[in-house]
């Protein structure tokens, strides 16, 4: 099926989030849609996919103008959408999923589960998905729920596929397995769009490119385009994927886990048996696919989770039985994962939000007051300091875009000298040119002799970064290997496979992805 | 496609010995605290030397009777509180062990219990009517059952009703009314599911279409209810009792041959038609809920509406259709206060019982059968408290009337275990 966007303009409020966008897939291309977080792909796909109504601009279907009023309509016109947060239910097994919303009923409308299972079980063979129709969701891998949902679209007949930010989630392996998922729909005849803002997948994967920016179509380009060529497009200005830094010089360790165990709610070891040291004036990065214990780690580390087993020791002395204001007050900076959730307070100024953490402390209080001129005179330093781009430091944040409310958080956070600094994801969401800022100035803490750890699930970052990458995979450290490691190692230590075998499976070529493949062509 | 797709979310820790989940002393404590009293107050000073207690099972229209037994008071309590130390030690043994111990142990435990003090509160009077007593706790859950179920449909789909206390309300209030008016007790059971559907048509206007939260929204239902009906009551009603509130009463229906097993007959299949309809009622909705499309789309709606969205489902509309549902089915409960018991409406006649109809709901985790068989306990122990005060036992009837509640908050509070509420309770479901 062919599909045709003919200039789609979607505003919320005064805000336009799709300006006039134009875009065609051809039947069984893969067309990627690439952009910066917050450039308007999502919402143009929620569009396409009756979620929301355009303002202006009409879709076309084989060239026949069509209207949705609903996702349903979407449906019944062959349009399968997997959405980057997946529209599962956790508590629903995977026939029950999948029969949401189009259920087999048999005399009584009461429901057919066994046809439904049957369903699943032909798509999952078909495809060789692997996938038990009878597995409860919560309990699968996120590469198994993102099977779950392409079969609950090709249940529905998706002659068009819309992968909303498909890869976030995966390992480099289930990425390559989702690859050749998406190569067997094409052979099939099914248009895929596939939507990322990263470079790499767009260059192994696509046969055409429409890159977006601010909400407009700024281009389209081929597959053949080298990464910078592509970042620059996508940016709007040329930028340094990798950012410059010298080689540590690291001193002795200062910080160190031992055996850390930490328990979640449910009794589940989501941190298991843990043992890192970090050196003064190093970056230790952790790597990782989400969720596999490394938010909990850096939980544990500033007191936010108390752990089951294991002791942290900053600077010779145990940190156990300390408040998080206590381990605050021994010098550590944290930068939460969640920057709105965590990091700042969206309701409190810029001012504000920059001394959470010191507002009892000189020279922002006196007694029992606190010194608002002080705050305000310090805030606009910072404010020049860190970049930061604000109408005025009074407003409240929330009207900041990510990267600047990240600034923010890392301005309150490295504004005061530190023994230690743990970051979670510190550019998650983050625009290219914020993401080489908060980079710059990790680096300069690190230089400034500062052990860090740097949680991160993004690859590039982590190589980006580290001098020693510890690589997480079910609250396990599979191992710590050093910043040069190959990104197809890396990879498979993420998946489990300990760092000797990984090594063994990459040198005889059995393991090579396709991602690093594209990464060697001549660009 | 790699090998490790179907995998179990985590596996166990690799220095396993070291961290053991703590031991959980709740349940060995709450055992033997309940052993030494059954043991102590029940059985060895419990003042019942030399007394008998007589169970009388009889009710006079069984195909056969079942003798009464008697049991001479101070030993049997003290058998069975010797028995229950026993258990109590094999908890405490079990629970050092980290071994989880099956829902049988409790049932068991509690029935003993309940038979030592029985047999203990017995002694003075002599005898314990069984079937009476089963008989009326069965007749004081009904509007738990029914405000359960309202409960639960609400719930299952996104949206808290707390005004189930003010349905019920309404329910008998409509029920007492129209009964009286047509001189007819089956056209006030027609009509209390309206009055119930007509506190729900409020709560979904401010809950849904306003987004109002809906606790603060229940609540004020529970009072606006309260205070209409109290108005109605001391101006229509009590101007004219002979037209608008004279008493009616559904007859019992026995039937046939079930009806005459001793026992179970006359507590189960010797009852009104609101208490038959409130078996159907629940058959369906457990039926329902898990094996129908229109359960699979309602727990869908309450768990992740904007998946239900994503696949065509009508969150909203959907919630408000289940949430007046839920209201027919508390109001239908509500009509047992009046034409269900054959009294007249009095002010503010139900009482708490929609919240105490909340808690059976949590206790039963969202499932109806669970939720039936917590109404169930509730209303046994509303009914022990009743019976043993009228049949003058050594515990102050003041205290016994407090048994319910006392159950209730064991009940939310410490046995419930681990409860799963649907995951979008309470939040209202808004599309850009």
């Amino acid at each position: 099926m062919k599909l045709e966007l003919r200039g789609i303009t979607k505003r919320f409020g005064t805000f336009t989030a799709n300006d006039a966008i134009d875009l065609v897939v051809e039947p069984g291309e893969i067309h990627a849609l690439l952009g910066e977080n917050g450039a308007g792909k999502s919402t143009l796909m929620n569009t396409l996919y009756g979620l929301y109504a355009p303002e202006e601009g009409e879709i076309l279907i084989d060239d026949r103008p069509v209207t949705f009023s609903g996702p349903g309509d979407a449906v019944a016109a062959g349009i399968g959408m997997v959405h980057q947060h997946f529209m599962l239910v956790p508590v629903f097994t995977v026939a029950e999923s999948v029969a949401l919303g189009y259920e087999p009923t048999k005399a009584g409308s009461l429901l057919d589960l066994a046809q439904a299972r049957k369903k699943v079980a032909d798509i999952s063979s078909r495809f060789g998905f692997n996938i038990n129709p009878d597995a409860v969701i919560e309990d699968l891998p996120v590469g198994a729920q993102q099977r779950v949902e392409i079969i609950k679209a090709l249940s529905r007949d998706a002659q068009i596929l819309i992968l909303d930010e498909p890869t976030a989630v995966l390992t480099p392996q289930e990425t390559d397995e989702l690859i050749e998922i998406m190569r067997q729909l094409k052979a099939g005849g099914t248009s895929i769009v596939f939507i990322t803002h990263k470079l790499r997948e767009v260059r192994a994967i696509a046969d055409g490119i429409t890159v977006i920016r601010r909400g407009k179509v700024v281009g389209e380009a081929s597959p053949e385009s080298s990464e910078s060529e592509l970042a620059g497009l996508m940016v709007g200005r040329d930028v340094h994927l990798t950012t410059e830094k010298d080689d540590a010089d690291p001193g002795e360790a200062t910080f160190s886990v031992r055996g850390l165990t930490v328990v979640d709610k449910s009794e589940q070891v989501v941190v298991d048996d843990v043992s890192l040291d970090v050196r003064r004036g190093e970056i230790l990065a952790i790597a990782g696919v989400d969720g596999n214990g490394q938010s909990e780690l850096a939980e544990a580390i500033i007191g936010l989770v108390e752990p089951r087993a294991g002791s942290i020791t900053l600077d010779g002395q145990d940190l156990a039985g300390l408040s998080v204001k206590e381990r605050l007050g021994r010098g550590i900076g944290f930068v939460p994962e969640d920057r709105s959730t965590d990091g700042v307070i969206g309701s409190f100024t810029i001012s504000e939000n920059m001394i959470l953490d010191l507002y009892d402390q000189a020279p922002y209080a006196k007694g029992m007051s606190m010194q608002p001129a002080v705050v305000r005179v310090e805030g606009e330093k910072k404010v020049g300091e860190f970049d930061i781009r604000l109408s005025s430091i009074d407003d409240p944040i929330s009207t900041l875009s990510g990267g600047n409310q990240q600034k923010v958080v890392l301005s309150r956070e490295l504004g005061r000298p530190l023994r230690m600094l743990v970051a979670s994801q510190p550019t998650r969401g983050l625009d290219v040119g914020s993401i080489e800022f908060v980079h710059k100035r990790i680096i300069a803490e690190r230089d400034s002799g500062t052990p860090c750890v740097i949680v991160s699930t993004e690859l590039d970052e982590v190589l980006n970064l580290a001098d020693r990458i510890a690589v997480m995979y079910r609250g396990r450290v599979v191992g710590v290997v050093p910043a040069h490691t190959p990104r197809d190692v890396l990879g498979l230590m993420m998946a489990g496979v300990p760092e000797d075998e990984a090594l063994a499976r990459v040198e005889d070529g059995s393991a090579a992805t396709e991602i690093s493949a594209a990464e060697e062509d001549p660009a | 496609m790699s090998a490790s797709t179907e995998t179990t979310p985590r596996q166990t820790p690799a220095n396993g010995a070291a961290l053991r989940t703590p031991v959980d002393w709740k349940f060995p404590i709450v055992y033997s605290a309940l052993a030494l009293v059954t043991l102590l107050l029940f059985g060895l000073f419990g003042g019942a030397a030399g007394k008998s207690t007589t169970f009388s099972f009889a009710a006079g229209t069984d195909l056969f009777g079942i003798p009464p037994v008697t049991v001479s008071s101070m030993p049997t309590a003290i058998a069975i509180g010797i028995v229950l130390v026993a258990m109590a030690a094999i908890a405490t043994w079990l629970a050092a062990k980290r071994e989880k111990i099956g829902i049988w142990f409790p049932v068991v435990f509690g029935v003993l219990f309940l038979s030592a003090f029985l047999t203990w509160a017995g002694a003075d009077t002599g005898r314990i009517p069984i079937t009476p007593l089963l008989a009326g706790a069965l007749a004081l859950s009904v509007p738990l059952i029914f405000g359960a179920m309202c409960g639960l449909v609400g719930e299952r789909s996104g949206i808290i009703n707390i005004a189930i206390e003010g349905q019920l309300l309404a329910g008998a209030f409509l029920a007492a009314v129209v009964a009286s008016a047509v001189k007819n007790p089956y056209a006030g059971l027609v009509a209390a599911p309206f009055a119930g559907a007509l506190v729900a048509v409020v709560l979904t206007f401010f809950a849904i279409r306003y987004w109002v939260d809906q606790i603060i929204i229940g609540v004020v239902l529970n009072v606006l209810v309260v205070g209409l009906t109290n108005f109605l009551f001391s101006t229509v009603l009590t101007q004219n009792p002979e037209m608008w509130n004279a008493r009616q009463q559904l007859p019992v229906i026995p039937i046939p041959l079930l009806g005459d097993i001793p026992v179970l007959g006359p507590v189960l299949f010797r009852q009104s038609i609101l208490v038959y309809l409130m078996y159907v009622v629940v058959a369906v909705l457990y039926i329902a809920l898990f094996h129908s499309k229109w359960g699979l789309r309602t727990r869908a709606i309450g768990e992740h509406p904007k998946a239900a969205d994503t696949v065509g489902i009508p969150v909203n509309r959907n919630r408000v259709i289940n949430t007046l549902i839920a209201g027919g089915i508390a109001g239908l409960g509500g009509a047992f206060f009046t034409v269900g018991s054959g009294l007249a409406f009095g002010k503010e006649m139900s009482a708490g019982q929609g919240f105490i109809a909340l808690a059976a709901m949590i206790l039963g985790k969202w499932n109806p059968i669970g939720a039936v068989f917590a109404a169930l306990l509730f209303g046994f122990a509303r009914n022990l408290g009743n019976t043993l005060s009228t049949m003058g036992t050594p515990v102050p009837s003041d205290l016994l009337l407090m048994l319910p509640y006392i159950v209730t908050i064991f009940a939310v509070a410490g046995f419930v275990g681990k409860v799963r509420a649907p995951a979008a309770n309470g939040k209202a479901y808004a599309k850009q």
